[in-house]
């Protein structure tokens, strides 16, 4: 399959701080590709380095065919480009804004209005293109940025966490509109540090963690990899200690079961790790009838990613947004990125 | 997003058009994309002017303001005091004229920087632009502009104060000379604009360069007035070589390209020698901050 975007042990340092230590991934053609990490984990700086807007240290960046690195102006071509905070001229109405949009891509004159009212339709922002972009809603802004993004049709969109700030119904829509952008053909690349829009979104994705690359696949590909689906069990709504015992001593006998536990702060119900098989549910329920314990409630998961990301790092998602966000100094951040 | 699209409809509109992408602007020269992204640029700007008119507003009171308040300062000096024929409002006119255009131009570079500060500059970073010195050029023409606007009301408010009317080549000399000093300055402060770490330490900077600039040059009163060193400082300012000609104009109807339009301490210059220190400024500033946008541009 042909590559959209291929990225090789990038490096890019801003003063002494190394923001991205050794990145390299591979989006597919025609897919959506998705960077997890916490804050701070180099995934924006990573994508600066793609849209032309710093040059890597080390590494390589190549747009389809196009060195980035060496040619970026034919990489800036292919690329659309959505920020994370989304930079409008308040002044303008969003429809002037895709008006200097279009000039800014060499859309060929007599094209541009119709390309215009093509976007505002796709994006449903007609009843606001006509007003100033200073009374948008941030949901409304956040289209308006994507038509802005869209109108040179791109063979890549590049999304910098897209929905940091949105509301649950606007970030619905975007997900949603995402999904249609691929089906046409676009490939997409979607940072973001929520681990449910990756899980739902990605094809793929890479795990960043403290500037490297840690994981790549296909969501399920990594849950597989850190092994086992889960199983929450509970024999009683509040199961005593020893029915407990009993049925973890006769769960763990089972072929697929690779671990269990109990949780007592969830009445005493059994967590375990099994290999993904069929019928295993089936299986568990036997082995409990023929002793006779009965089973109040049993569920199957997959790991989740933040499973992947505990297992390659020894913290959840949550620990480290919480651990880095006393180390970050965003002034400072934000003087780098207008270098 | 919208109901009414249908699905196929949308897969149009988003599919990716390689055509549209790959080919390096295709029937369309390099330099038809400059001229449709600098046009779409200072659009944008004039829109900005529109629909917030207050500087433009200001711009044109604080000359008028000029005109009367140093009008009344020197309103009792003695009769020919600089100069025959001369009153201070035939006098103050050119003084304002340059100065007002050179503080409009000292200030182009602000937006450029609130536009790096707020991000929108990425959006232009990140497009495929023939050329960035587009958004140097559109910044320019926009203050150019402004300054004619400016310069024009200032001539009537003048001509209303007892100044007088240049004739019509006078005006477009004028305008000539406007045009290199706003030129060379609105470079420099893109330049610096570029080159600063914010919009503090940039308008420090116009800040400590302003009114300095002013009272160190012919603006308000001639070099003879002046003590030794702050002639030397003045006649290498160069907004004296903007003033002096256009106040010659203002004096002589009749005058060539070899008429002596101003004297400093080393020697007598005519009208093409002056055009030709404002063309050499030009080209310095220019070359000065070729650096500066290179770093970013490149």
């Amino acid at each position: 399959m042909a590559v959209a975007v291929l990225i090789e042990h990038l490096q890019k340092n801003y003063g002494n701080v190394q923001a991205v230590k050794d990145i390299s991934f591979t989006v597919k053609s025609g897919e959506i590709f998705g960077l997890l990490g916490p804050n701070g984990a180099g995934k924006t700086t990573t994508i600066r380095c793609l849209c032309t807007l710093a040059k890597p240290d080390r590494g390589k960046i190549q747009v389809g065919t196009v060195d980035a690195v060496a040619d970026p102006k034919a990489a800036r071509r292919r690329l659309g480009y959505v920020a994370q905070e989304v930079a409008i001229d308040k002044v303008l109405t969003g429809r002037e804004l895709l008006g200097l949009q279009a000039a800014l891509y060499h859309i060929p004159k007599n094209s541009i209005k119709e390309r215009i009212n093509q976007l505002i339709k796709a994006l449903g922002i007609e009843d606001y293109a006509d007003r100033q972009s200073g009374t948008y809603s941030g949901g409304i802004r956040k289209r308006l940025d994507l038509a802005a993004g869209l109108l040179h049709q791109p063979e890549v969109l590049v999304l910098d966490e897209p929905t940091v700030g949105l509301d649950i119904e606007s970030r619905r829509l975007l997900w949603d509109f995402l999904l249609q952008l691929k089906a046409a053909g676009t490939s997409i690349l979607i940072t973001s540090h929520y681990l449910e829009e990756v899980d739902a979104l990605a094809d793929r994705l890479a795990i960043i963690d403290r500037g490297k690359v840690i994981a790549e696949g296909s969501p399920s590909e990594l849950k597989d990899r850190v092994g086992g689906d889960r199983i929450t069990l509970r024999i009683r709504e509040f199961t005593l200690e020893t029915e407990a015992n009993q049925a973890k001593n006769l769960l763990t006998a089972l072929p697929f079961v690779e671990s269990a536990i109990i949780n007592p702060s969830q009445g005493n119900s059994l967590n375990l790790i099994v290999k993904p098989e069929a019928k295993v549910l089936t299986q568990i329920e036997q082995s409990l009838s023929e002793v006779d314990l009965p089973a109040f409630s049993l569920a199957q998961s997959r790991p989740s990613l933040d499973d992947v990301y505990l297992a390659a790092t020894g913290q959840t998602l949550m620990d480290a947004e919480i651990a880095a966000a006393g180390t970050r100094d965003v002034k400072k951040e934000k003087k780098q990125q207008m270098k | 997003m919208s109901q009414s699209v249908s699905p196929n409809q949308i897969n149009s509109i988003l599919a990716p058009n390689p055509s549209l992408t790959q080919q390096s602007s295709i029937g369309s020269s390099a330099l038809g994309n400059f001229v449709q992204e600098t046009l779409a640029l200072t659009k944008r700007l004039f829109i900005q002017l529109q629909r917030r008119p207050s500087t433009l507003v200001a711009g044109i009171i604080q000359p008028f303001m000029w005109l009367i308040l140093f009008g009344a300062l020197f309103s009792k000096a003695p009769q020919g005091l600089f100069g025959n024929d001369m009153n201070y409002a035939k006098f103050l006119a050119p003084g304002i004229i340059v100065f007002t255009a050179f503080s409009g131009a000292l200030n182009a570079g602000l937006p450029v920087m609130f536009d790096r500060e707020f991000g929108f500059l990425n959006r232009l970073l990140v497009a495929p632009l023939a050329s960035r010195y587009s958004i140097v050029a559109a910044s320019t023409v926009y203050i150019i502009v402004l300054s004619f606007v400016q310069t024009a009301v200032i001539i009537g408010a003048s001509a209303f104060l007892g100044a007088g009317f240049p004739n019509a080549i006078g005006l477009s000399a004028i305008a000539l000379i406007v045009f290199l000093i706003v030129l060379g300055v609105t470079a420099l402060s893109l330049g610096l604009a570029f080159a600063l770490p914010g919009h503090i330490e940039l308008i420090a900077v116009i800040f400590v360069t302003n009114l300095p600039l002013l009272f160190a040059s012919t603006a308000l009163a001639p070099l003879n007035f002046m003590a030794g060193w702050l002639q030397v400082i003045a006649s290498l300012n160069p907004l004296t070589y903007a003033i002096e000609p256009i106040r010659y104009l203002y004096l002589n109807g009749d005058w060539a390209v070899s008429s002596i339009v101003m004297s400093n301490p080393w020697a007598n210059i005519s009208f093409g020698g002056v055009i030709l220190v404002l063309l050499g400024f030009d080209a310095l500033v220019l070359l000065a901050i070729q650096p500066l946008l290179r770093r970013r541009f490149a």
